[in-house]
């Protein structure tokens, strides 16, 4: 294989590639490291029960699992949809 | 409601705990044979021929991070403290997204077995390949030596078994697996598993909320009752946040770094398989995280904590006592077999990544310049197999007795130090050489040991004095070192052919390999 060395088209999606995964992992290290700042530095709200039964760390945690999952999902649909498409109008 | 009573079999020899776990081995070793008919090639051995879907995938990647000691450790601790086991939890899961985003489709296109075959794809192979081999048998011996001494004692525990027997029973079915089976035997075996641990959890998890209306807030309100508001606020697990801030950068960049998963991107198809797998297995390892924080809030308040501490101090039995108190002596074998196959299934994973860093790495591209015959590259993959599986053998007998709970977090920060670094610079920066390269990654290894040594853990807990350096875990001062040492030692002598070859590298990385191409470039 000898790609052509300079290919606008590629370099173009491989850079919005790239963007759209360091917008996504910054999202996954806001929630995880708020999550554990709000840990490490105030812990009453954390353990302040909303309802019965249920407190915030408990909530956050929780959401902290479900968001970086449905982060994954949001990547995977973007792929699937907009840079599979792209690629395939490259590979003709 | 009142604590039950302390009686209980564990530890004694229990009939369906053996039968369920004879009848595991007797499945997974049928497996085998199957597999070792379709495992002819080097290919087929270390990547099942990449013939694997991404559902099959999600599962195995959840059944190689899913470990006894998260299942055990992580219930115990959430029976013990409460709301402190979540923290830990999200931890270990925010590495899947990280994978997700940044490696699992670049590493699919641009690798073959291994990810050092990433990292040299436009560096020299010889140096790239025999640090990035020092990066993955180093994690890759920490990590055994945890799930060994974690079995000997666990099954010890559970079935009344000596220590010894019980290191020789695991490494030797492992063994078989590896070593006749391949990637094929191995990614059913962890298939198998994670079906086995996810339901099995599922189930003790829905016999404990029956009990409280299918309502786990009833559950954490009768533990607020038993034990006061604060089973629902952080504890002592989080005391400093630069503590917790290091811990949480080796979880989330170590998964990224960890041989046993990257290895399993290879045994898919094509870049989409990988990114969807990642998806399932993200899914899986976050519902299966959730059950064990229900199950620790269940054995708190269905046990309460002196029965669960007065059979084990470190609350490990915590998931087998509840399982015995909601469903009796079998629901406890069915339990225990599930915690062994989980052990066993995970050693697999780790026996196979370490024998594609021996074979593959040193022995057919260091040793052999990448000119090794097919049937060589296959003998000496069995080999490095068989060795590693001993190996494992040794160091569980040798390690006896040592708290070796902190190796899983030495194999994760050394992952994020030694491995992430140069993998995401090889794929992202035009710029990066191999001086770069083996720099940053023998840099990250070996201040992560470094410092590992020199933290309270080992000076404090094991050796009993003042610690040189005052956190537990490293990567918070080692993985920004990796990077900048991989980034100053390339710019200080640029390497023309790298950088020359960065395009090849970005057309490989996203449009993937040509039908029948050689997978890894001629040099």
């Amino acid at each position: 294989m000898s790609p052509p060395p300079h290919n606008p088209r590629l370099e173009e999606l491989a850079a919005r590639r790239w963007r759209v995964a360091a917008v996504l992992t910054t999202a996954t290290l806001v929630s995880y490291f708020g999550f554990i700042l709000l840990v490490a530095f105030n812990k009453p709200l954390m353990g302040q029960q909303l309802t019965p039964g249920l407190s915030w760390g408990i909530l956050l945690g929780a959401l902290v699992i479900f968001i970086s999952w449905a982060l994954t999902g949001i990547y995977v649909r973007w792929a699937n949809n907009h840079y599979d498409k792209a690629l395939d109008e490259l590979r003709r | 409601m009142n604590p039950q009573n302390v009686e209980t079999s564990i530890g004694q020899p229990n009939t369906t705990a053996i039968v369920f776990f004879l009848a595991f081995v007797g499945l997974t070793l049928g497996i085998t044979y199957w597999a070792a008919r379709r495992t002819k090639t080097t290919s087929e051995f270390f990547t099942a021929g990449g013939g694997v879907s991404a559902v099959q995938n999600g599962f195995a990647l959840a059944g190689d991070f899913m470990s006894a000691a998260s299942f055990l450790g992580i219930a115990g601790l959430v029976a013990l403290s409460g709301f402190d086991g979540l923290i830990y939890s999200v931890g270990w899961l925010v590495g899947w997204p990280v994978v997700t985003f940044l490696i699992a489709e670049p590493l699919r296109n641009l690798g073959k077995y291994t990810f050092a075959d990433v990292v040299a794809y436009r560096l020299k192979q010889t140096p790239v390949r025999l640090a990035a081999a020092v990066g993955t048998l180093t994690v890759v011996s920490f990590y055994l030596i945890a799930q060994m001494v974690g079995a000997g004692n666990l099954i010890r525990m559970m079935f009344g078994l000596s220590y010894e027997a019980a290191v020789l029973i695991v490494g030797g079915v492992m063994i078989l697996y590896v070593l006749f089976g391949g990637m094929i035997a191995t990614t059913w075996v962890q298939i198998v598993k994670a079906v086995l641990l996810l339901a099995g959890a599922s189930a003790l998890a829905l016999m404990v909320l029956a009990r409280f209306s299918y309502n786990p807030l009833a559950l954490f309100r009768e533990a607020v009752a038993q034990y006061g508001p604060e089973v629902l606020a952080p504890g002592k697990l989080v005391s400093s946040p630069l503590e917790a801030v290091s811990l949480g950068l080796a979880l989330m960049f170590g998964t990224a770094g960890l041989p046993h998963i990257l290895m399993r991107f290879y045994t898919v198809p094509n870049a989409k398989a990988a990114r969807g797998s990642v998806f399932y297995a993200t899914g899986l390892i976050g519902y299966f995280y959730l059950v064990t924080f229900i199950l620790g809030f269940g054995a708190s308040v269905v046990l309460g904590r002196a029965s669960i501490t007065g059979v084990d101090k470190g609350g490990n039995m915590a998931a087998p006592l509840l399982a015995e108190a909601v469903g009796g002596t079998p629901f406890l074998g069915f339990i225990s077999a599930v915690a062994f196959a989980t052990i066993l299934a995970v050693v697999a994973g780790l026996t196979l990544s370490g024998a594609a860093a021996l074979s593959h790495d040193l022995w057919t591209h260091v040793v052999r310049r990448g000119q090794a015959p097919e049937h060589e590259q296959l003998r000496v993959a069995r080999l490095a197999s068989f060795g590693l599986g001993v190996l494992a053998i040794i160091l569980g007998i040798v390690f006896k007795g040592q708290n070796v709970a902190f190796m899983v977090g030495l194999a994760f920060a050394i992952a994020a130090s030694g491995n992430f670094p140069a993998l995401l610079l090889s794929m992202a920066w035009r710029g990066f050489t191999t001086r770069g390269a083996v720099a940053s990654m023998l840099t990250g290894s070996v201040s992560a040991v470094l410092l590992i040594f020199l933290s309270p853990t080992v000076q404090v807990e094991m050796l009993g004095r003042a610690a040189l350096f005052p956190l537990k875990n490293p990567a918070l001062v080692t993985m920004p070192l990796a990077f900048f040492v991989g980034w100053v030692v390339s710019l200080l002598k640029p390497e023309p052919e790298a950088s020359d070859r960065f395009p090849e590298v970005r057309h490989r990385m996203h449009v993937g390999a040509e039908p029948g191409e050689n997978v890894i470039a001629p040099h």
